[in-house]
């Protein structure tokens, strides 16, 4: 934050066209309203580092277990250690020297299991994060003390505090004061402002480089369809096809040749968006005559398999003299589309 | 669709041109089986008959320009078939995936974009990059407000109405998660570049500048130093915002593309901070509150934080640093003949715009500038294309952007030399793209 004076500098010079009372375009400054005290108490719950924002309350580990096991546990794991749903909450390699540094030497070990406990360095943080968004599938129905019955359950998992400690506003500073990596946080580099010093400086050489271009590594084959079948991945036409990955389903590649492009019938779910789809419906409507008639008198006329083929005749070449003098044109409908729209008029029962 | 003839696409020159790419992959993944002889012989069979033509004599008439298509001699489709319109059935494998195992919960995960099929430097609404903490909510715009309060003179609430009414800008800029190319730090993990940078999208955003919104409240210059944006949704994720970011150049978007926000995307009003990591951009955005220290909330102390090989962790790392990849061709796809390839891709960068892409095709020995396609806009994504006649050997694929302020891309080798492999967020390094003599595209990393 090195950069703050020169970022207010910049603000106070970015602020115009809109900066001052005489910025705002006349009129801009009477839209919205006030809000009130209440409102804002609604709203706004976040909890900072220093605790500014958290609620007066307390709960003990106890009755933080009975409401993790009943609402938590489910998706954490009984003890928060669980990796089935989110990542671990507590464990990890934790001891008492990190707790007594504020830094989590494991950390450095690439092969470290990284929990929440051992990352967040805030108790604010977690406090925060349990009443706006806790339980996952009911946020916002944690009362405060019981936000910090769990919370003092937790920093017990996590032998941050001892079985009998009560966590309340007054005590969470004790506890913020064990938290193992509250030391372990760094915002000294040039990734939080947008004039920060880049931390990788690389040289533009163009010609004949010394680089190392030997393949490190690569997808095994055995990999190549984890993510599925490429082939399906890739538009299916043009220069770039994608790779086929997957194993041949039993019956061979035409079925899955032909699964690339989806065909009409397969995106097409009722008769009505065929009909729409061929233009049938600019001179038939469902009900009633219009320039042809109206499928509903189609219908009652040609149900039964007996039409069928005569059907298909008159649709796709057209005709004239049936219904009334105005000819229809031929409609050249795919075959899956013209078996459906017939199998449909010729239905004897009209659904 | 098994008519072979019917495969689109491919000039029929060549009786391989009749093959569709998914029966070329296949005899080339496990040989020709029963069924894909069957299917080779009608190939060829078309073939023969296309370059006899239709008197058995004349030699490579195209069918599909001789005998005339059938869309041609027919009535097309009424008004209104799609009342809000969709791509053509052909371009279905155009969507967004997820990565199989990523994530154990669909609410809380990501859909990626997927890149290697796009053009331009927009992309469409409906292919944007998913990432949801508690899922996403399709909120009713007359219920939603915004309210701003803490270090003002009188926090405020406006509804969607009131927004709306206000002077609006519309600017350009990319939108790239922190976690971009996170899986591929330590190994190569994923197979096509929409998995490996499609959480990176970009779009035209209309809304009101954050600056005039805190000047309408009233901040105090004198003690403001940081913003929290808040979202509406059960989530109602939480982050930091330096208020230099939201001062210069950030917006409450309400429009994307020339429509709402889609709401996956935070319908109906999203932050949109330019040039920093997409979780910063809070969707569903119901607070803005101006303080004097950051806020340390779980997406900036549990996640988000850049852990070091000595052991601490960046915390409020914001900025997306410049970046560039090569989308077509890229791995999981084939180039099926030797000749011209207009290589294509991507560069952007957080800092400011893109000056320079350099594509290399022998795995960075040797670097040839690429063309700029324009229009060139700060914390946007710049389109490049490179010229390129394939003659069948082996190649590497690489490109790297210079931007505004000089900064140049790094190679993964300096950038793990820094940051380790186990930082999670932030991976700008080149990709590299191995172009086989079989003409099949695989990603590898170099080293």
């Amino acid at each position: 934050m090195s950069n703050w004076v020169n970022g207010l500098l910049a603000a106070a010079i970015l602020i115009p066209p809109h900066a001052g009372a005489a910025g705002l375009p006349a009129g801009v400054d009477e839209i919205g309203r006030v809000a009130s005290s209440a409102e804002v108490r609604a709203w706004d719950i976040d909890v900072r580092p220093d605790f500014a924002g958290l609620p007066p309350g307390s709960g003990d580990v106890w009755a933080g277990e009975e409401i993790w096991l009943e609402k938590c546990a489910s998706c954490h794991g009984d003890f928060g250690d669980s990796n089935e749903v989110f990542a671990p909450i507590v464990l990890g390699n934790v001891t008492e020297d990190d707790i007594a540094a504020g830094n989590v030497a494991s950390l450095k070990d690439p092969a470290a299991v990284r929990t929440t406990l051992m990352k967040v360095a805030t108790l604010s943080t977690l406090w925060d994060y349990i009443y706006r968004a806790m339980p996952w599938n009911a946020p916002k129905s944690l009362t405060p003390d019981e936000v910090y019955a769990l919370l003092a359950y937790i920093l017990n998992l996590g032998y941050v505090v001892d079985d009998d400690f009560v966590l309340s506003d007054d005590t969470i500073h004790a506890a913020q004061a064990r938290m193992p990596n509250r030391n372990g946080m760094r915002d000294d580099h040039g990734l939080w402002s947008v004039d920060g010093e880049p931390d990788v400086v690389s040289q533009g050489c163009q010609t004949d480089c010394i680089v190392n271009s030997k393949v490190s590594s690569s997808l095994p084959a055995y990999a190549m369809n984890a993510h599925g079948n490429l082939a399906e991945q890739s538009r299916a036409w043009g220069p770039y096809p994608g790779l086929w990955t997957a194993p041949e389903a039993a019956g061979g590649a035409p079925e899955l040749v032909a699964a690339e492009i989806p065909t009409d019938a397969e995106q097409t779910d009722s008769p009505t968006q065929i009909l729409n789809a061929a233009g049938c419906m600019g001179c038939h409507q469902m009900a009633g005559q219009l320039v042809g008639p109206g499928f509903d008198a189609v219908r009652e006329r040609y149900a039964g398999d007996e039409h069928v083929a005569y059907l298909k005749t008159k649709i796709t070449q057209g005709g004239a003299g049936v219904w009334g003098s105005i000819p229809m044109p031929g409609v050249p409908l795919q075959s899956d589309d013209l078996d459906r729209i017939v199998a449909w008029m010729t239905a004897s029962k009209v659904p | 669709m098994t008519d072979l003839q019917a495969e689109p696409g491919h000039l029929r020159q060549a009786p391989e041109s009749f093959l569709s790419p998914a029966l070329v992959n296949g005899i080339q993944q496990s040989g020709v089986t029963p069924s894909r002889r069957k299917l080779l012989q009608g190939a060829l069979a078309t073939a023969t008959a296309a370059m006899l033509g239709s008197n058995g004599t004349k030699a490579a008439d195209d069918p599909d320009v001789v005998k005339v298509p059938e869309w041609s001699r027919s009535l097309g489709k009424p008004v209104l078939t799609h009342p809000y319109g969709q791509p053509s059935r052909y371009e279905s494998n155009i969507i967004r995936r997820q990565s199989p195992g990523l994530t154990q919960t669909d609410q809380a995960s990501v859909s990626f974009t997927p890149l290697q099929n796009l053009f331009g430097m927009i992309t469409p609404s409906g292919l944007h990059f998913e990432r949801h903490h508690q899922g996403w909510v399709d909120i009713d715009p007359r219920r939603h407000r915004l309210m701003i309060n803490g270090l003002v003179e009188k926090p405020l609430i406006f509804t969607m109405e009131d927004l709306m009414r206000m002077p609006s800008v519309s600017r350009i800029h990319f939108l790239e998660c922190g976690a971009n190319t996170a899986l591929e730090w330590g190994n190569v993990a994923v197979p096509t570049v929409q998995y490996t940078h499609g959480m990176l999208s970009a779009s035209e955003f209309t809304g009101v500048p954050v600056s005039l919104l805190l000047e309408r409240a009233g901040i105090d210059l004198k003690r403001a130093k940081f913003l929290l944006a808040e979202g509406a949704d059960g989530s109602s994720m939480t982050r930091t915002i330096n208020l230099e970011n939201a001062l210069d150049d950030a917006i409450v978007a309400y429009g994307q593309n020339g429509e709402m926000l889609r709401p996956e995307n935070g319908y109906p009003l999203r932050l949109v901070v330019p040039g920093v990591q997409g979780v910063s951009w809070v969707k569903w955005l119901r607070r803005l509150e101006v303080g004097d220290q950051p806020w340390a909330t779980k997406d900036e102390a549990s996640h988000y934080v850049d852990l070091m090989p000595d052991g601490s962790h960046r915390q409020y790392s914001s900025i997306q640093e410049a970046k560039s990849v090569i989308t077509s061709p890229s791995g999981g796809q084939k180039l099926l003949k030797q000749g011209y390839y207009c290589i294509s891709g991507l560069a952007w960068s957080g800092r400011g715009s893109v000056s320079r892409v350099e594509v290399s095709v022998d795995g960075g020995r040797n670097w040839r500038p690429a063309r700029l396609e324009g229009p060139v806009l700060p914390k946007a994504l710049t389109r490049f294309n490179f010229d390129w006649n394939w003659q069948g050997d082996n190649a590497l694929l690489q490109s790297r952007v210079t931007d505004s302020t000089g900064y140049l891309q790094p190679s993964r080798t300096a950038l793990i030399a820094v940051r380790g492999t186990r930082s999670i967020y932030h991976n700008n390094a080149i990709q590299t793209w191995r172009v086989g003599q079989d003409g099949e595209v695989h990603n590898v990393q170099l080293g």
